[in-house]
């Protein structure tokens, strides 16, 4: 059975030029880089090689890259360390749409005696701005905001967010693990004070991740060890992972076009030919405002689970923001903060694309779903009253 | 991805049964979209008052499906004085087994067969009797107390895989969990709940079972009140732990070491363990 593995935003493929960059490292060069001799030094400078492309992916400097174990140790490093240089302060800012790398931080927050806001999105999955403003106080210690989302792809306008966050003189934090690779990110020009990415959603292994920190922004460590990262994250550096995530970013600048182009179009074809073949379907956020390659649809009358199960059978890979997947008895908090409608939160399926992606994939799916969608529809006791409430039964 | 066992694959994949008899003998239906599953049961009878024919529409996941599937599978040819008896733990086990967390799609099953016979019998339906306890998937007192007695629930979380209750908002949690005390109170009476048979534990599995009950049962509680606990060795049933925080100077410390710590540690852990405070 052929694989078609369309959820890389759960995970990417490990980019065959990234693995070769790594190999050498696990083996022949095992050295620490912090060691005084020539071993350890040329590691070092390998280090230093990653740092520079990292930073040049993101248009910053290569001294405000620091690296950490993933997204979400970015994403806690980056509220933990705010909170610690601001104990006077205690007010933390969110939207109800974060990944849990974020949102689970706030009940933590909520328990330690901080008042926290969480900022609504509408029925497109865009930001209250004016619940933002009228959120930000004297209290407030820090505002972390997304770039784009996981589950639907829609956007952020994370300058304009920015730009009242540093009006108020608050520190911003954006979570950009779905965004890197996918859209230009520019920190050159740019309001973000911190931004969290995490190796795996770009082609490089799991287990790596970076907290741009913008110089002169007050941090401190999360992780309290050696002087490595200096200083502000201790720790033996993961030398091959590092290196791969550098490889990883110089391939993910040179596929950047490519994303927006052709990993666009498979989308938008996929998205299209989906609404066309299979009637009482919704794309969940808005269309003009997503991600290149994410595509969440619903289908009404049908469970998310069972949609996936199916299509695993034929070799497909997505995801979904039912509840059943999850294990949790809710639809994912992402199309409830939408306000999806039951009938199609239950029935979301996503489909993520990469630069791995081809036409003939898109077709396959669009081959196999529609039958897929009309099997389940046709166990579900909802379909027949709906044509009957139509007139169609 | 869920570890579903081949029985239950198979029955998803192809699933037994599907569709609704016209003119049926009983109709049963439960759950909803906004639950996320829902099942709409019908049967047929034969002359002898057997199920001649039974068909099923399913909305939900696979082991939702699967249990659907299954359910119809097993009641054919039966009375209905033999299908009432089929509890959700059978419809389970005709599955080969379902992960705790799905465990509320069987539960679905045995509901709806229990509100297909009640209205062939011109029953009203039963849930309008009862108290609704959680109110996001609409579960009520009964629903919950035949879980707990039939598969023998101890926790919250537990109820939430069986019935869904408490699987929302969590308001409902301090309800359920009265519940939860009060049958396992009847059982016992009843003489219901036979007392775990008492394996002799290694000191290694004694310490982890400390350790666990101490998380689980006791710091959320001392933490609630600004205090904590730490465990700072076993001797035999002696277990020595140090109070932290507020409690290490509230006047009640005996009190909470004695009637709290110890009796939970005797109930989870072992009958013989003593407590003893060590003040570091």
């Amino acid at each position: 059975m052929k694989t078609v593995y369309v959820d890389n935003n759960a995970t990417t493929q490990v980019a065959p030029e990234v693995v070769e960059a790594m190999l050498p490292y696990f083996s022949e060069f095992y050295g620490n880089p912090s060691s005084m001799h020539f071993f350890g030094g040329q590691v070092q400078k390998k280090i230093n090689e990653a740092r520079e492309k990292v930073a040049d992916f993101l248009g910053a400097e290569p001294s405000e890259i620091v690296f950490t174990s993933c997204g979400t140790e970015s994403d806690n490093a980056a509220i933990f360390g705010t909170l610690d240089s601001y104990p006077e302060k205690h007010h933390f800012i969110t939207s109800r749409v974060e990944h849990p790398a974020v949102m689970n931080v706030v009940a933590h927050l909520n328990r330690k005696g901080y008042r926290t806001t969480e900022i609504s999105v509408d029925r497109e999955g865009h930001l209250d701005m004016d619940q933002l403003k009228e959120s930000i106080t004297e209290e407030t210690v820090l505002v972390s905001v997304m770039y784009a989302n996981n589950e639907t792809g829609v956007i952020f306008p994370i300058e304009e967010i920015g730009q009242i966050v540093k009006s108020q003189g608050v520190p911003f934090h954006t979570d950009a693990v779905q965004a890197a690779g996918k859209i230009p990110l520019n920190m050159k020009r740019s309001t973000v004070d911190m931004l969290s990415l995490s190796g795996h959603k770009l082609h490089a292994p799991k287990g790596i991740g970076v907290l741009y920190i913008r110089k002169g922004t007050k941090f401190s460590p999360f992780m309290i060890g050696g002087h490595q990262e200096k200083g502000r994250r201790g720790g033996t550096e993961n030398v091959p992972y590092i290196i791969g995530l550098g490889e990883a970013c110089e391939l993910a600048k040179k596929h950047l076009e490519e994303e927006n182009t052709r990993v666009r179009a498979l989308r938008d074809y996929l998205e299209a030919k989906i609404l066309e073949k299979i009637p009482n379907t919704l794309i969940n956020g808005d269309r003009r405002s997503r991600l290149p390659n994410t595509l969440s649809v619903s289908f009404e009358y049908v469970e998310g689970e069972s949609i996936l199960l199916l299509l695993s059978d034929l070799g497909i890979c997505a995801s979904s923001g039912s509840a059943c997947t999850s294990g949790s008895l809710e639809p994912s908090h992402v199309l409830r903060a939408m306000g999806v409608p039951f009938t199609a939160a239950h029935g979301s399926v996503r489909f993520s694309l990469s630069i791995y992606n081809t036409k003939e994939e898109m077709d396959y799916i669009i081959e196999h779903l529609p039958p897929i969608i009309q099997k389940l529809r046709d166990i579900s006791p909802f379909w027949k009253d709906y044509l009957k409430s139509q007139g169609k039964g | 991805m869920w570890d579903y066992t081949e029985k239950v694959k198979d029955h998803f994949l192809n699933p037994r049964n599907v569709g609704e008899i016209e003119d049926p003998d009983g109709v049963g239906e439960v759950g909803s979209l906004a639950c996320g599953d829902a099942l709409r049961l019908t049967f047929k009878l034969d002359e002898n008052r057997r199920i001649k024919d039974v068909k099923f529409k399913t909305f939900g996941c696979a082991s939702a499906i699967a249990s659907s599937s299954a359910l119809t599978e097993m009641i054919k040819g039966m009375s209905l004085e033999e299908a009432e008896k089929i509890t959700n733990q059978d419809i389970a086990n005709y599955l080969g087994g379902l992960p705790e967390e799905k465990m509320h799609c069987s539960v679905m099953g045995r509901e709806a067969l229990e509100s297909a016979i009640a209205h062939y019998r011109g029953q009203k339906a039963v849930k309008e009797d009862f108290e609704i306890v959680c109110k996001c998937f609409g579960v009520t007192d009964r629903e919950i107390i035949k879980a707990i007695r039939e598969n023998d629930l101890k926790t919250v979380d537990q109820v939430t895989y069986y019935t869904k209750a408490g699987g929302g908002c969590a308001q409902c949690h301090p309800k359920i969990e009265a519940i939860i005390a009060k049958v396992r109170e009847e059982m016992a009476k009843e003489g219901l709940t036979p007392k775990p048979e008492k394996r002799k534990l290694t000191n290694i599995q004694k310490i982890k079972l400390i350790e666990e009950t101490l998380g689980r049962e006791i710091v959320p509680a001392l933490k609630a009140d600004g205090g904590d606990i730490d465990l700072i060795d076993v001797d035999g049933s002696k277990v020595y732990v140090a109070l932290r925080g507020k409690c290490s100077f509230c006047p009640s410390s005996e009190f909470t070491l004695k009637q709290y710590v110890e009796s939970k540690l005797k109930e989870f852990v072992s009958e013989d363990i003593v407590v003893e405070e060590v003040r570091s």
